[in-house]
């Protein structure tokens, strides 16, 4: 970590802002590839980061709410959690600015959505079915899981952080695991991290399974809808034959695993492999060959790669928008070193892209799960966490993204956290991608996005 | 091949079918006669409200849908309006910023509701409990009728649990 003398050289610092936050003394930014960056804070505040880097507004909005810490300067000041009618529904709701002009009207949805999905606001400015402009207001499922995350063992506190973002429990069990070996200076036996991939891996393979097919079915694809949600359906079965419970949750736990991996698991979860690989092909086709569905999904919700890059978007989202980066090919992730993990990259930003990264990912993360399984070592599973003092940052790239996780640990308990999930500088990329294209085709570009809400809302 | 297809159907593996705990439909069903809440019918139309979940809930709550646990077989749907919902089902904690969208949703349907917990934090809070974000379960903002344990609950415990509902209301 370097401490930044100046608010010149805080604002100078090259590179892709993953995540700003701040504890007592401090403000922090994370830059690619896992640069950490402080200033101290003075009177309660720090200079703005977000007129250069727009992904730190959302990070300054909430470094406000929970900790009351001020961005000096920043030019976004909504609340980004306290934002609500009170309980006794007195407070005004917020209000949503509307670019002028004749028949321009709002359409509200949320934070009740139609689907089965979490809470989250969305305010559409329409001139007729076209979209002028896309505001989305969060916060709506803040827990206050920071705070319980505060004040315990690491061990104790691995529960919270496998429920910041149910879909990515894996990826953020395993982020929270290793910046809390890296402060406490363990390292987890050889077994462990591969059994951990496995489960990283199975977890992006149900997810970009229930995805694709929800794409699909949004339009109007039933078939392929049913067929994806099989196989989803598949691996979560096949993770709770491996490892006890259909999304894997408490299973990476900080010092290796909760428990091995169970008897008949490894020949369920490549059962699971073959039915998927099975039919791949045919399903990966409709995709190609349908006009229909390419009518919906080419050249719909694009983000152009400059402000992919702008944003530093990570994961399928980043990846589809010309971004080669993915946190497992950062060195020392363990242990893809010697996996020769491919990390397909398209250019055109659309729906479409999305989709091809992810369905070019199912096969990736088959054949690593495959490798993982086949030379898995020997020995322990996991080591019990000393109680030491240290600082740690730990990253796993989950499904959607890279997440980050930062502790502070002294004598053993935590004094101080964050997390980081990919959708964070995924969400303000919604509002683009949303724009000038018809109301109709929003549903169709959330879900190719599919940001978490809880990962951020915290 | 469209004889092909039937062919694989008719020999394939026939779905498990599912059925509802006996105890819970006892005391379901001792309930709403104490209650004297009016019979729903056989077909029940669902609102699903996230009310501070984590998003595990809503992943087993949508996997009730899929080829494998088919909820519509049994009558039940889940519906994009509260105004055509029957059964209003929350996920998550009760959080502050969700309370009042909750109360409404409610207050949207129409009469008799069947309001139902599902997963540990709709329950009770979970592992969120005590959190000053939280108020606690879903039962902080509304009664709750029945609960469905569990984080989340498998699909196959959410539909048990909706079954024991089903049967409730028909025996």
């Amino acid at each position: 970590m370097r401490i930044c003398a100046s608010a010149g050289e805080w604002l100078d610092h090259r590179g892709g802002l993953i995540a700003l936050w701040t504890d007592a003394e401090y403000a922090y930014a994370l830059y690619e590839p896992g640069e950490l960056v402080a200033i101290a804070l003075e009177g309660g505040g720090y200079p703005t980061l977000s007129a250069r880097r727009p992904g730190a507004a959302w990070f300054e909005r909430l470094a406000h709410d929970v900790n009351g810490h001020t961005a000096h300067g920043a030019a976004d000041t909504r609340p980004a959690i306290e934002q609500f009618r009170a309980a006794d529904g007195k407070a005004a709701w917020p209000e949503f600015p509307m670019p002028a002009g004749e028949g321009v009207h709002q359409v509200a949805v949320g934070p009740v959505h139609a689907a089965i999905i979490e809470p989250g606001h969305f305010r559409f400015s329409v001139l007729g079915e076209r979209v002028l402009k896309l505001e989305t207001r969060l916060g709506y499922s803040h827990k206050g899981t920071l705070g319980l995350i505060r004040g315990k063992s690491a061990r104790l506190a691995a529960r919270y952080a496998a429920r910041i973002s149910g879909d990515a429990t894996v990826a953020h069990g395993l982020a929270f695991a290793q910046a809390a070996e890296a402060a406490l200076g363990i390292e987890v036996p050889a077994r462990a991290a591969a059994l951990r991939a496995v489960c990283g891996e199975l977890e992006r393979l149900a997810n970009h399974a229930g995805d694709i097919g929800g794409i699909a079915g949004d339009a109007g694809f039933a078939f392929l809808q049913a067929r994806f949600a099989w196989h989803r359906e598949a691996f979560c079965e096949a993770a709770k034959a491996a490892f006890g419970h259909r999304l894997m949750m408490d299973v990476v736990i900080p010092g290796g695993l909760a428990g091995d991996i169970n008897t008949g698991g490894a020949v369920a979860i490549l059962t699971a492999l073959n039915g998927l690989e099975a039919e791949y092909p045919s399903l990966t086709r409709v995709f190609e060959d349908y006009a229909s569905l390419q009518d919906r999904l080419v050249g719909t919700g694009t983000i152009a790669p400059g402000l992919a890059a702008a944003f530093a978007a990570g994961g399928f989202v980043g990846r589809a928008s010309g971004r080669r980066v993915d946190a497992r090919v950062t060195p020392g992730y363990a242990p893809y070193i010697g996996l020769d993990l491919r990390v397909p990259v398209e250019t055109d930003g659309d729906i479409a892209a999305r989709v091809r990264v992810r369905l070019a990912e199912l096969a990736e993360s088959a054949r690593l799960i495959r490798l993982l399984l086949h030379y898995l070592p020997e020995g322990h599973i996991a080591i019990a966490p000393p109680s030491g003092t240290g600082t740690g940052l730990g990253v796993a790239e989950s499904f959607r993204g890279p997440v980050w996780h930062w502790l502070k640990i002294d004598s053993g308990t935590i004094v101080d956290a964050f997390a980081a999930d990919a959708s964070a500088l995924h969400w303000p990329l919604l509002e683009h991608a949303a724009l000038n294209g018809i109301l109709a085709d929003f549903p169709l570009i959330n879900k190719s996005m599919n940001s978490s809400y809880s990962g951020v809302d915290l | 091949m469209v004889w092909q297809t039937l062919a694989r159907h008719f020999l394939g593996r026939r779905a498990a079918s599912r059925t509802a705990d006996p105890a819970a439909v006892a005391t379901l069903t001792a309930r709403l006669r104490d209650a004297g809440l009016a019979r729903l019918g056989r077909s029940l139309a669902i609102r699903h409200v996230a009310a501070g979940s984590c998003n595990g809930c809503e992943l087993e709550l949508r996997a009730t849908q899929n080829l494998v646990y088919d909820l519509t077989q049994y009558g039940l749907s889940f519906t994009p309006s509260p105004r055509h919902a029957d059964v209003l089902l929350i996920t998550g904690v009760a959080a502050r910023n969700m309370v009042e969208a909750v109360r409404q949703a409610r207050e949207a349907m129409p009469e008799p509701v069947f309001v139902i917990a599902v997963g540990d934090c709709a329950v009770d809070g979970g592992v969120f409990k005590g959190s000053p974000a939280v108020l606690g379960g879903a039962d902080a903002i509304l009664p709750v009728d029945l609960i469905v344990p569990g984080c989340p609950p498998s699909p196959t415990q959410i539909v048990e649990g909706l079954l024991a509902l089903l049967d409730a209301h028909g025996g």
